[in-house]
C-alpha cells in the first residue's frame, strides 16, 4: 500500500520530510533532488500523474512544485521548495515522459523553470503573449488586458522528397472544439503529427483563486461540460478531504448513480460518432437517439439536462423517490435491449470492422510509457481504474467489472467503451435497489488556512484530478485541475504515426479528449 | 443488413414536434432581411458553428438539434463545413483571447447577408469565465451579434427558437 513512501524514505534519509496531515502522503524533497525522486518512484514502478507549481509568496514563501505519483492504489505527492527570486528546478522529462508537457505550462503560465527541459517553446500561453506575463503568479492581475505582440510558433518540421504538410484548425470541419494539429504525410502515410492546444484557454485556474469555495463548484463544473458530474465531484471530495467533512451515505450513493449516468450518455454518444467517422451513418442516429433518452429523463428526473450543479460541497441537491426509481428502471431495460441490437449489428459488419481494426494502435509499451489514463489506457492493456483502486463508496461495495483490452486499436477503445456501458447499466441497478436513506446534504467544514486536499475521481474519460491549497486568509490559494485530456493527448500523436490520413478523425474520435480541459 | 433494415423499421420516426415559441428570453438585435430572404431562408439556412472557448457543453446541445429527436434538418437547418457557404454563424463563448484572431478570420469568411448567433451565457456575456486576461467576455466583444440564445447550456429546444427568430 505503500511502497512508493517507503522506497522515496529508504532513499532519501534524512532529505525527505514528510507532512502529516497531507492527504495524500506528500513529501518535501529539496529542490536539486527532485529529479532524483522521479527516477525512484519509476524504478518503482510509479505513474506520474501531474506535475504543478503554487505561488506561496503570499505566505512569505517562494514557489513550490509539485509532482503527483500513481502505483497501484497508492498516490504520493513529492514536492520541492524553490526560491522567489530564481524559481528553477529540474525537469522530469528523462525520466516521465508526460512531464514534457507538464513543464511547458508550468514554466508558460507561472514562470518556473524546469532546467534540462528540451523544449522552450510555450505551452497554452501564445508566442503572440508578452514573455513574462505569468499568469498564476500572485502578482499577476487577473482583469490584466493582455498586449498581442508578434510572434509565430516554431513547428517541428521534416523535410525530404514528397513529404508535405497539412494544417487542420483551430476551427474544425465539425460541431467540436478549436484545436490544430498539424501533419507531415508521405502520400498518404502521416509520419508526423503535432498538436497545438490552448486555443480554449480561459483562465479557469486563476479563476479559482477569486471565488469562494461554495461557488467554485459551478466552475468546476464548467471546465469540460461533457463532464460535469465527474469534475464537481473532484472538486468536491477535494475540499471534503481538506476540511474533514462528512457526506452523507445517500449522497454518496446519489453522486455515483450521476456519474454512471453520465459514463453511460457520453459513452453511446463517442461510439455512435466514431462509427459515423468510418461513414457508417445508421450508427449515429442510433446512439444518438439512445443518449437523447437518458438526457431527456436526466431534465425530468434531476432537473438539468446534463447534471450541472447537481453535486455540492457536502452532497448533491436533488434526491430520487419510488417514481423516480422506476421511471429509471424502465429507461435502462430499453436501453439495454435496443444497445445489444445495436451492438450486434457493429460487430457484424465487415466493412466497418475493417475500418476499425489494427487502426490507431498505442501499444501497451507507449501508454504506460505516456502513463495514460481511463478509456484510452484500459484499451492499451493497463489496468487503470480509480473506481476499482482507491474505490469511495458505494464502489468499495457493489463490485466494479473494469474491462481491460490489449489492442490498442480503435476497435478496443470502442469495444472498452461498450462494456462499460453494459456494467455501469448493471451498477445503477444495483445503486437503486440498495441505496441506503439519509440526508442528500450536509454542511461542509470550512478549510482551514496552509491546509491541502486532493481527490481522484475515475470520469467517462478517465481519472480526473484535484489538488485544493488554502491560503493564509482562508481563501482558495490553488486549485490545481488534471483532466484525463492533460496525458491522453500526447498518446494521440503517438497512435496516429504510419497512419493514413483519412483516418485521423476515426482515431482522434476514438481517443475524443477534451480540448476545454486540456487548456483550462 | 437484414438487422439494420429491421431496426430501423422498429425504430419509426422519433422526431418530435418542436414547439414553436417566442421566448422573450432570447434577445434580437439589428436584423433587416427582405421579406424574399427571409423566404429562403425558411427552407434552406446553412449554418457554420465556432467554438470560440466554450466549455462543449452549449456543443452537446447543437450536437443534440442534429439528432433525430429534434432534426433541425426538417426546418431546412443544415450544417456547413465551410463558412463560406454559411449564413449564419453559431458561436459559443467566451471568446478567448487565443481564439479572438480565428474568430474575426471565420466571420470574415461567411458572405453577406450573414446573422450572427451567440449561444450559452459564456456567449452573451462571458458567463461564469468573465472578462480577464484570457477571456475577453461575450461574442459581440469582438464581432456584432444578432440574435442572443440564454442558458447554460441552453436546451435544444432554446436553440432552434432562436433560429425561428430569423424567419419571423
Amino acid at each position: 500500500m505503500n511502497g512508493l513512501a517507503n522506497a522515496l524514505m529508504a532513499s532519501f534519509g534524512k532529505d525527505v520530510v514528510a507532512d502529516e496531515n497531507a492527504t495524500p502522503a506528500t513529501f518535501t524533497v529539496p529542490a536539486e533532488r527532485f529529479a532524483d525522486a522521479a527516477n525512484i518512484l519509476r524504478e518503482s514502478y510509479a505513474f506520474l500523474c501531474a506535475e504543478w507549481a503554487a505561488d506561496d509568496t503570499n505566505s512569505g514563501r517562494g514557489y513550490s512544485v509539485y509532482a503527483c505519483y500513481r502505483a497501484g492504489s497508492e498516490y504520493l505527492i513529492v514536492r520541492a521548495e524553490l526560491s522567489r527570486d530564481n524559481p528553477e528546478f529540474p525537469s522530469l522529462v528523462k525520466h516521465f515522459v508526460p512531464a514534457y508537457r507538464f513543464e511547458r505550462q508550468i514554466r508558460s503560465l507561472m514562470g518556473v523553470i524546469p532546467s534540462g527541459h528540451p523544449d522552450s517553446r510555450p505551452w497554452i500561453k501564445f508566442e503572440d503573449w508578452p514573455e513574462d506575463a505569468w499568469p498564476l503568479r500572485k502578482s499577476f492581475d487577473a482583469a490584466t488586458k493582455m498586449p498581442r505582440l508578434d510572434g509565430q510558433y516554431a513547428w517541428l518540421r521534416a523535410e525530404g522528397e514528397g513529404v508535405y504538410e497539412i494544417p487542420v484548425g483551430p476551427v474544425h470541419a465539425g460541431i467540436i472544439e478549436p484545436g490544430h494539429f498539424r501533419f507531415q504525410a508521405v502520400g498518404e502515410t502521416i509520419i508526423n503529427l503535432e498538436e497545438r492546444l490552448g486555443y480554449v484557454h480561459k483562465g479557469i485556474e486563476k479563476r479559482f483563486e477569486s471565488m469562494t469555495w461554495e461557488t467554485a463548484v459551478k466552475l468546476a463544473g464548467r471546465v469540460s461540460g461533457d463532464t460535469t458530474v465527474a469534475h464537481s465531484m473532484a472538486y468536491c471530495m477535494a475540499l471534503e478531504s481538506m476540511t474533514h467533512s462528512d457526506v452523507p451515505v445517500r449522497a454518496k450513493w446519489l453522486r455515483a448513480l450521476f456519474l454512471e449516468r453520465e459514463r453511460i450518455a457520453n459513452h453511446i454518444g463517442d461510439i455512435g460518432a466514431i462509427c459515423n467517422d468510418a461513414a457508417f451513418a445508421f450508427m449515429i442516429y442510433q446512439c444518438s437517439r439512445l443518449k437523447e433518452v437518458m438526457i431527456a429523463n436526466n431534465l425530468k428526473l434531476f432537473g438539468h439536462r446534463f447534471m450541472m450543479d447537481r453535486v455540492i460541497p457536502g452532497g448533491v441537491t436533488v434526491d430520487i423517490d419510488a417514481a423516480a426509481k422506476q421511471e429509471i428502471l424502465t429507461e435502462l431495460d430499453y436501453l439495454s435491449e435496443q444497445f445489444d441490437v445495436i451492438v450486434r449489428i457493429y460487430e457484424e459488419s465487415s466493412s466497418l470492422e475493417d475500418r476499425v481494426r489494427n487502426t490507431g494502435i498505442l501499444t501497451s509499451e507507449l501508454a504506460r510509457e505516456l502513463c495514460t489514463v481511463g478509456i484510452v489506457a484500459r484499451a492499451s492493456g493497463l489496468n487503470v481504474d480509480c473506481r476499482v483502486h482507491n474505490p469511495f463508496p458505494p464502489y468499495d461495495s457493489i463490485g466494479i467489472v473494469s474491462p481491460v483490452l490489449t489492442a490498442g486499436d480503435v476497435h478496443a477503445r470502442v469495444w472498452v467503451r461498450v462494456e462499460e456501458i453494459r456494467d455501469s447499466i448493471r451498477l445503477i441497478r444495483r445503486i437503486l435497489g440498495q441505496i441506503p436513506h439519509s440526508p442528500i446534504a450536509a454542511r461542509c467544514n470550512t478549510p482551514l488556512p496552509e491546509t491541502t486536499g486532493f481527490a481522484a475521481v475515475e470520469g467517462w474519460r478517465g481519472e480526473i484530478i484535484y489538488w485544493l491549497a488554502c491560503g493564509q486568509k482562508g481563501e482558495i490559494n490553488r486549485c490545481m485541475v488534471r483532466d484525463p485530456s492533460s496525458v491522453n493527448w500526447l498518446a494521440l500523436e503517438q497512435a496516429i504515426k504510419g497512419n493514413i490520413v483519412p483516418d485521423f478523425p476515426l482515431c482522434n474520435k476514438s481517443f475524443n479528449q477534451s480540448y476545454s480541459g486540456h487548456d483550462l | 443488413m437484414i438487422r439494420i433494415l429491421r431496426q430501423i423499421l422498429r425504430t419509426g420516426i422519433v422526431t418530435c414536434k418542436c414547439p414553436q415559441i417566442d421566448d422573450p428570453n432570447i434577445r434580437v438585435t439589428g436584423i433587416n432581411l427582405e421579406n424574399s430572404v427571409k423566404k429562403r431562408f425558411r427552407r434552406s439556412l446553412s449554418v457554420r458553428e465556432v467554438d470560440s472557448g466554450s466549455c462543449n457543453g452549449c456543443e452537446l446541445e447543437i450536437h443534440a438539434i442534429n439528432n433525430p429527436v429534434y432534426d433541425c434538418e426538417k426546418l431546412g437547418i443544415h450544417f456547413t463545413a465551410s463558412p463560406r457557404f454559411a449564413d449564419v454563424l453559431l458561436v459559443t463563448g467566451p471568446v478567448t483571447k487565443n481564439m479572438e484572431i480565428a474568430l474575426k478570420r471565420t466571420y470574415d469568411a461567411v458572405p453577406s447577408p450573414k446573422i450572427v448567433i451567440a449561444v450559452g451565457d459564456c456567449g452573451c456575456n462571458g458567463g461564469i469565465f468573465g472578462e480577464s486576461y484570457a477571456s475577453l467576455g461575450g461574442i459581440d466583444k469582438v464581432i456584432p451579434v444578432n440574435i442572443y440564445i440564454p442558458g447554460c447550456p441552453p436546451t435544444p429546444t432554446d436553440i432552434l427558437n432562436g433560429f425561428y427568430k430569423i424567419f419571423l
